[in-house]
This record gives structure tokens, C-alpha cells and sequence, in this order.
């Protein structure tokens, strides 16, 4: 018959997606792990760097840099880390559902929006839909390097120093377990106060500085800004891992589920032919007896 | 024999953790070396090399691409960079950032159309949400 063949043909394809979509499972799952790892190394250096600018700020009392400095807001800029590639559930488009929503908050205060974008598929978003975008950074392969996040970081801290942009936002997904990932937008300029309680010895000492104590604050908030957004792009690719892991577990899943049901189409194909087949013999025997 | 903690740290990780009895670190005004008990300390660093040796006078070599020393009364940190710095360099990255953005985004507008992104994101999340439900009710 010729059904037959072609839902043999049809089962074989959708076994060989369901062979790619578990490899893919796989190769994700395995680098959860070192995923996360890599996330979790960049806190003690965040951490420490905490501490430095909070006592340069308690010990420079007359000194205000910019980056700690309320002011009044005209237009804000948007760090958006999204992945470079796609097959991970519906982890970009929440994340861009949320920067979205922030977007169009603020566009009703007339405040605009500037944009730098991190991920191949935060590009391809707000291509298609537009943008104010200054810079972009993607393609890090597995495994995000400040390196490639330095350039971007800058212009939107230029453009913070010159006051174009009055506030610093990053948007990025948050890893809260495998299963779960949650779009996050958070302050990242003006830095809030930094205030380290039980410290009580950090009114009494004060460092040497070399050179001098105000250069070194400006080289320590560029570098615990970059920090912070090294952080959200290696988180994001942890969150990255988790949700392709789900989607192709599911998939493999639903081609499972397809392949059973052709398997079933394919069955009861072959049993009607037969029967048919037998019936055919049968009536052509007995008319032969009569 | 006094001790100092000595942490050196970057971004990308934890490089080196121990106790050291001195360390030496190439400071941007020179190279400096730190024994225990020193006075607390911030300086920037300069490409180059440091030196820690520990309590049993074994020396360890970090070469470091730049960064920052802080030293307290008991611990002493390196925060490492892990790219070579410079302003000059900052600037051409941030330059071939820019272009990248100006590359990628040709044609596209300046405006975001935040009507048809929600539209889009609302069916793509719709679209996600029923495979879910539809995947529920099969099994």
C-alpha cells in the first residue's frame, strides 16, 4: 500500500529531530553546571569591590562622583542580555516582555530610552521593531569574557558621565533554579548607597591612596559596573542552558508521543491491507470451490 | 612568623587564596611590597607580576594584566583585571561596539514601536502557553 511508505518515511524523520532534540538536551544539561559555577565566581570580586567603594565614600565624604549621584531623570539607558540563540522556551520573550513594559512606562513620562543590546537575539528584536540603540555585543560562544562586554559598557557609561543618560538599567533573566528563570530589570546607575553595617572600625582608618584617592574611585565604580553586567551576562547564560535543557526535553517528549501515534496509523494501516488481502483470497477460493 | 591573608580575585574567578608572609605587587607608582601589618592601602596596578610568598617561604607568581591592590590589617586583595586595560583600548572597543550596533541594525528605526512588540510578544507568549496546555492534556 501506499500509505504504508509514507508513514514509514514520516517516523524515520521525526526520529532522527527527536535523536537531535535529546543531543541538544544533553550537550544543555551538561553545561548547567559550569554555567553556574562561572556565575557564582564573580562574587567574591563584586563583594570585594562593594566594600572598597563604600569605605572611599564614607572616608571621601566631600567628594560625590557622578555614579553615586541622584539626579533628575530626562532619558535612561537599557543594558538588555538576552542569548545568542534561539531553541530555549519562551526565556527571551518574557525577558522582552518586561523591557518592553519598562520601555513604555517611561516613554509616558516623555523619557527616553536608549538601548545597548547583549545577545544575538535581543539584536534581531529590536531591529525589527526599533530602537535607540548605541552599541551592541554578541556571539561569546560558551563562555561570556568581560573582554567582549567592555566596549559596550563604556558608551553607556560616556554617555552617563555626559549626562545624555540619566539613569542605568540592566535587564537580564535571573537563575532561580533549573526549572525556573525569571526576567529581572535592576538599577545599575546611579549605585545606591552602599552602606556595610558592622564596620565599626570604618570611621577610624582611612587608606593610603596611590595616586590619588579620587582616580582610583573613578577605575573601581567602571570596574564594579562591569562586574555587575558580567555577572547578568554569565547568569543569563545559565539561564540560557536551563531553558533549552526544558524546551528540548519537551520536544523529545512530544516527538516520543508522535512517533507512538504514527507507529499506531502505521499498524492499523498494515493489519487493513492484510485483511484485506486475506479477504480477497478467501472469496476468490470459494468462488474456485463452487 | 606574621601572616597575611591574601585573596587575588577577577571578575572571571578566584585566582589564588592563602596566607603569605610577603607580597609583592607592581603598583602604579612603583613596585610595592607588602608585609603583614602593613597600613591600609589602595593603589592601582600595572601590567606585571605578583609575587607571594608564603609561610614557608615558597613564592608564587601571578601575572596580572592590571588591577587593584587593597590592603587591610589582616587581608590583602587583588582585584585582578582580565583584559588588558588602557584608555585607548577602552575607546576602541567601545568604538567597534558602536559599529557592531550601527551593522547590525540597519534600517531599523530609532522609535520603538511598542504597540507591535507587544502585540508580537503576547502572541509569541500565547503561542508558548498552548503547546504547554496542549502537551498537559495529551498525557
Amino acid at each position: 500500500m501506499a500509505g504504508d511508505k509514507e508513514i514509514l518515511n514520516k517516523i524515520r524523520s521525526v526520529k532522527n529531530m527527536q535523536k537531535i532534540t535529546s543531543a541538544m538536551e544533553m550537550v544543555a544539561a551538561s553545561k548547567i553546571k559550569k554555567a553556574q559555577d562561572q556565575m557564582n565566581a564573580s562574587v567574591p570580586y563584586a563583594e570585594r569591590i562593594r566594600r572598597v567603594i563604600s569605605h572611599l565614600g564614607a572616608a571621601n565624604p566631600d567628594y560625590k562622583h557622578p555614579f553615586l549621584n541622584e539626579r533628575e531623570i530626562n532619558r535612561v539607558g537599557i543594558i538588555v542580555i538576552a542569548t545568542d540563540r534561539g531553541l530555549c522556551g519562551g526565556l527571551n520573550v518574557n525577558l522582552f516582555k518586561k523591557v518592553i513594559s519598562e520601555i513604555a512606562t517611561y516613554q509616558k513620562e516623555n523619557i527616553d530610552v536608549d538601548l545597548v543590546l547583549i545577545g544575538a537575539k535581543a539584536v534581531q528584536f529590536f531591529k525589527r521593531l526599533g530602537g535607540n540603540v548605541l552599541a551592541t555585543a554578541t556571539h561569546f560562544g560558551d563562555q561570556p569574557k568581560v573582554n567582549d562586554l567592555i566596549g559596550a559598557i563604556k558608551i553607556m557609561l560616556d554617555s552617563y558621565n555626559d549626562e545624555k543618560i540619566d539613569k542605568l538599567l540592566i535587564a537580564h533573566n535571573e537563575f532561580v533554579s533549573t526549572m525556573s528563570q525569571k526576567p529581572e530589570i535592576k538599577t545599575l546607575l546611579p549605585v545606591g548607597i552602599l552602606d556595610e553595617n558592622g564596620d565599626s572600625l570604618q570611621s577610624h582608618w582611612d587608606y593610603i591612596y596611590e595616586p590619588d584617592a579620587i582616580d582610583l574611585l573613578d577605575g573601581v565604580l567602571m570596574r564594579y559596573i562591569e562586574s555587575q553586567v558580567y555577572r547578568g551576562a554569565t547568569e543569563n547564560f545559565a539561564c540560557e542552558m536551563a531553558a533549552k535543557m526544558v524546551a528540548m526535553k519537551s520536544a523529545t517528549d512530544n516527538a516520543g508521543d508522535i512517533i507512538d501515534k504514527l507507529q499506531l496509523v502505521y499498524n492499523k494501516a498494515r493489519q487493513a491491507s492484510i485483511t484485506q488481502e486475506i479477504s480477497e483470497i478467501v472469496g476468490g477460493a470459494a468462488a474456485v470451490s463452487e | 612568623m606574621a601572616t597575611i591573608k591574601i585573596d587575588i580575585v577577577s571578575a572571571e574567578g578566584e585566582i589564588h587564596s592563602g596566607n603569605a608572609s610577603m607580597i609583592y605587587a607592581p603598583a602604579q607608582m612603583g613596585e610595592v611590597g607588602i608585609a603583614p601589618r602593613h597600613a591600609p592601602l589602595l593603589t592601582s596596578l600595572k601590567p606585571g607580576e605578583v609575587r607571594v610568598e608564603d609561610e614557608e617561604g615558597k613564592e608564587h607568581f601571578f601575572y596580572i594584566t592590571g588591577g587593584m591592590l587593597e590592603v587591610q590589617p589582616h587581608i590583602v586583595t587583588v582585584l585582578a583585571d582580565t583584559a588588558v586595560r588602557g584608555d585607548e583600548l577602552d575607546e576602541a572597543a567601545a568604538e567597534s561596539a558602536k559599529k557592531q550596533a550601527e551593522e547590525a541594525l540597519e534600517g531599523a528605526s530609532d522609535e520603538t514601536d511598542i504597540k507591535r512588540a507587544q502585540a508580537e510578544l503576547a502572541e509569541a507568549n500565547a503561542r508558548y502557553h498552548a503547546a504547554q496546555k496542549l502537551k498537559g492534556i495529551k498525557q
